[in-house]
C-alpha cells in the first residue's frame, strides 16, 4: 500500500506502507486484547465476583466485627492480604487461562497471525494486556477493602504497609501470570489452562508446601504459594526485609512424647526473588513453546 | 514485480507426507488457481506460505524475502485468508480491521477511508458495528477477505475463500479477485471449485499427494490436455434443443455441441483464441439469443479428473 506523506517543505509525497516496529506494536496489540477483555462477559462476571466477595466481607466485617482486629494494619492483614491472593488467581485464570490456547483452539490465531506481527510481539502483547486487566480487578478489590477500612478507621486507614502490599501483590500476579501464559501455551486446548491453573494456584502449591514443610523439613523456597506469603508479612511487626526465611520451631505433645513443628516464613527480598523467577522462567519456557507451535 | 516462491518445500508430520519437495515460482500480476484433492497439500503450502507451520525442509519466498527467518517483512506487503478464521468476538468488524490495520502501520488518517472501502467492498458496511460474535460462517468470512485486503496489498493467498458463502457472496468473490486483477496484484488461491478457478485464474497449479503435477496458463493446461480442442460453454436464452446444436455444429473449427441443460451448451472447437474469436462472432450471427460466452470449466474438469486418477 502506498501512503501521502507531506514532507518538511507541506509538499506531499508517496511512499510505501512501513511496518511499525515489534516496540509500537506491542503496545497496540495489548490495547486490542484489553479492549476484548473490557467488552467480554468474564469481565463483567470478574467485576461481579470480587464486588460479590467485597460485600459479603463488608456485612461480615459490620456484623461480627472481630475484636482481635483493632488498627487498620491488622484490618488489611487479615482482610486484604487474605483475599487479594485469590483474586489474583482468579484473575489469571480468566484473563491468561485461555490468552494462547485460545487463538489455536478458536482459531482467532489466523487472523492475527496473517498481520506482519512476530509471535514474541503477540506473547508480550497478550501478557501485558492480561497484567493490566488483572490490575484492575486487583485495584476494585482494594478500593472495596479502602472504603471499608476509611469508614473504621477513619484517616488512619492508609498505613504505608498496604503500598508495599499491593506491590508485592503486583509481583505475585506477575509470577501466576507467567505461569498460566506458560501452560496456555502448552496445551492447544483453553481449558487444560484454566483448569491446571486453577488447581495448582488455589490447591496444588499449597499441598506442596505442607509436604515439603512437614514431611522433607525444607524451607519450601520453590514454591509460589510460599512467596506470596511476603503480601501479608508486610503487615506483621518486626518486618523481615532479607533474604532469608525467618524460622518457628512450635513444640508439641504427642502421644509418645514431644514434636516439634517447624514453620517458615519467607524475608520480603527472597519472597519478591522467587515470584520473579517464577515468572521470568515461565515466561521463557511459555514464549519458546509459543514460538514452536504451529497453527494446524 | 510481486513474487511468491518455494523452493525444495517440504512439510512431513511424522512418516506422512504432506508436501513434497514442492518447486513453485509465481512472478507478475495475475491469478493463479491452486488445485488438487483433499488433503493433497493445498493448505499446507499456503499455511507455510504465510508462517502458520514451518518448513521441514526448504524455504519458500514472499517478494524475494524467506518467510520463515522474516515473517515479518515478508508479510508486509501480502494478505494473508487461510482456512475460516475466527475474529474475536467482542470486536466489531470496524474494530477488528482497526486492529489488523493498526498492527500493519496504515496512519489513522487514512485507516478509516480504508476500512470502509474494503468494507463496502465485502458488502459488510452496514454490520461494521456490530459485534462479530453473533455473525454467520459467510459474515465472518466477508471479514477475513476484507482484513486480507485493508492494506492493498501486492500479493494476495487465499485458501479457499468463498467457504462458508452463499452463491452470491461466491460470486461478490469472484469480483473481487477479478477487481484486484485489474490492479496488477499477483493472487495465488486454492480453490476446490474448478468454475471459478476457470472464471478468474490466469494459471493453474495442480497437486496431489503433496506433489506438483503441473504449473501452466489456464490455456495452455486445456490445450494441452484436450488434445488442441477447447471448449465454451454458452447461455442461451431460448431452448436449447438439438436443432439448435445440429446448427451450431456447422460452424467452422466446431468438432461437438452438447446439451448441458434446457438452456446451456457446451461447444467444443480446434484453435486457438483466433478460433474462439470467430466462433463467437458466428453464434452472434445465428441469433439463438446468446446471454454468455465463457471459457468451459468442463475441460478443466476433465484435465483435473485424469490427472489425479493417474496419480492415484
Amino acid at each position: 500500500m502506498e501512503i501521502d506523506t507531506l514532507n518538511e517543505e507541506g509538499m506531499k509525497y508517496t511512499t510505501r506502507l512501513k511496518v511499525p516496529g515489534t516496540i509500537q506494536q506491542i503496545p497496540r496489540l495489548a490495547r486490542y486484547q484489553i479492549s476484548e477483555y473490557l467488552h467480554s462477559k468474564r469481565f463483567i462476571a470478574l467485576v461481579a465476583i470480587v464486588v460479590a466477595i467485597g460485600a459479603i466481607f463488608s456485612f461480615i466485617m459490620n456484623y461480627y466485627r472481630s475484636t482481635a482486629i483493632t488498627d487498620a494494619v491488622s484490618f488489611y492483614s487479615s482482610s486484604w492480604a487474605g483475599g487479594v491472593t485469590f483474586i489474583i488467581v482468579l484473575s489469571a485464570v480468566f484473563f491468561g487461562g485461555d490468552s494462547i490456547a485460545g487463538e489455536f483452539q478458536n482459531k482467532t490465531g489466523y487472523f492475527l497471525m496473517s498481520a506482519p506481527i512476530r509471535r514474541s510481539t503477540v506473547y508480550v502483547g497478550k501478557f501485558i494486556a492480561a497484567f493490566l486487566s488483572s490490575f484492575v480487578i486487583v485495584l476494585i478489590f482494594l478500593l472495596i477493602m479502602i472504603a471499608n477500612g476509611a469508614y473504621y478507621f477513619g484517616e488512619n486507614a492508609f498505613p504505608w504497609q498496604l503500598g508495599a502490599s499491593l506491590l508485592f501483590s503486583l509481583a505475585y500476579l506477575l509470577a501466576v501470570l507467567g505461569t498460566t501464559f506458560f501452560f496456555s501455551s502448552l496445551f492447544k486446548t483453553s481449558s487444560y489452562g484454566f483448569v491446571l491453573t486453577a488447581i495448582l494456584f488455589l490447591i496444588g502449591f499449597s499441598l506442596l508446601q505442607t509436604v515439603v514443610t512437614g514431611f522433607a523439613k525444607t524451607e519450601p523456597w520453590m514454591v509460589i504459594s510460599y512467596a506470596q506469603g511476603v503480601i501479608g508479612q508486610v503487615f506483621n511487626s518486626p518486618i523481615n526485609w532479607g533474604l532469608s526465611a525467618t524460622v518457628s520451631t512450635t513444640k508439641f505433645r504427642t502421644p509418645s512424647g514431644i514434636g516439634t513443628l517447624t514453620t517458615y516464613s519467607p524475608g520480603i527480598a527472597e519472597g519478591i526473588l522467587i515470584m520473579l523467577c517464577y515468572f521470568v522462567l515461565t515466561s521463557i519456557a511459555g514464549l519458546f513453546l509459543f514460538e514452536r507451535e504451529e497453527f494446524t | 514485480m510481486p513474487t511468491l516462491e518455494t523452493v525444495q518445500l517440504t512439510k512431513k508430520y511424522g512418516n506422512f507426507t504432506a508436501l513434497d519437495h514442492l518447486d513453485l515460482k509465481m512472478e507478475g500480476a495475475k491469478c493463479v488457481g491452486f488445485l488438487g484433492p483433499n488433503g493433497a497439500g493445498k493448505t499446507t503450502t499456503l499455511k507455510l506460505l504465510s508462517d502458520m507451520i514451518y518448513p521441514t525442509e526448504g524455504e519458500c519466498y514472499i517478494n524475494g524475502i524467506p518467510v520463515k527467518s522474516n515473517r515479518k517483512l515478508a508479510l508486509a506487503d501480502a494478505g494473508v485468508l487461510i482456512e475460516t478464521p475466527e475474529i474475536y468476538p467482542s470486536l466489531t468488524p470496524r474494530e477488528a480491521l482497526t486492529m489488523i490495520a493498526d498492527l500493519r502501520g496504515i496512519p489513522s488518517s487514512e485507516r478509516k477511508t480504508r476500512i470502509d472501502e474494503v468494507l463496502e467492498e465485502v458488502k459488510m458496511s452496514e454490520w461494521a458495528d456490530q459485534r462479530v460474535g453473533k455473525f454467520s460462517k459467510g459474515m465472518k468470512q466477508r471479514i477475513n477477505v476484507a482484513a486480507s485486503l485493508v492494506h492493498d496489498p501486492d500479493i494476495i493467498i487465499l485458501d479457499e475463500p468463498a467457504t462458508g458463502l452463499d452463491p452470491r457472496g461466491m460470486a461478490e468473490i469472484r469480483q473481487i479477485v477479478r477487481g484486484l486483477k485489474k490492479r496488477d496484484r499477483l493472487i495465488f488461491m486454492s480453490s476446490h471449485i474448478l468454475q471459478e478457478v476457470t472464471d478468474v485464474c490466469d494459471e493453474v497449479a495442480l497437486i496431489n499427494k503433496g506433489k506438483l503435477i503441473f504449473y501452466d496458463t489456464l490455456a495452455n493446461v486445456t490445450a494441452r490436455f484436450a488434445d488442441g480442442n477447447y471448449s465454451v460453454d454458452v447461455a442461451l436464452s431460448r431452448e436449447a434443443n438439438k436443432d439448435v446444436a445440429r446448427e451450431v455444429e456447422t460452424i467452422k473449427n466446431v468438432t461437438s455441441c452438447e446439451i448441458l441443460d434446457k438452456n446451456r451448451l457446451r461447444i467444443t472447437f480446434k484453435g486457438g483464441p483466433k478460433a474462439q474469436q470467430e466462433l463467437l462472432e458466428s453464434m452472434v450471427k445465428l441469433h439463438l439469443g446468446m446471454l454468455s460466452f465463457a471459457d468451459s470449466a468442463g475441460t478443466l474438469e476433465e484435465v483435473y479428473l485424469s490427472e489425479i486418477e493417474r496419480g492415484d
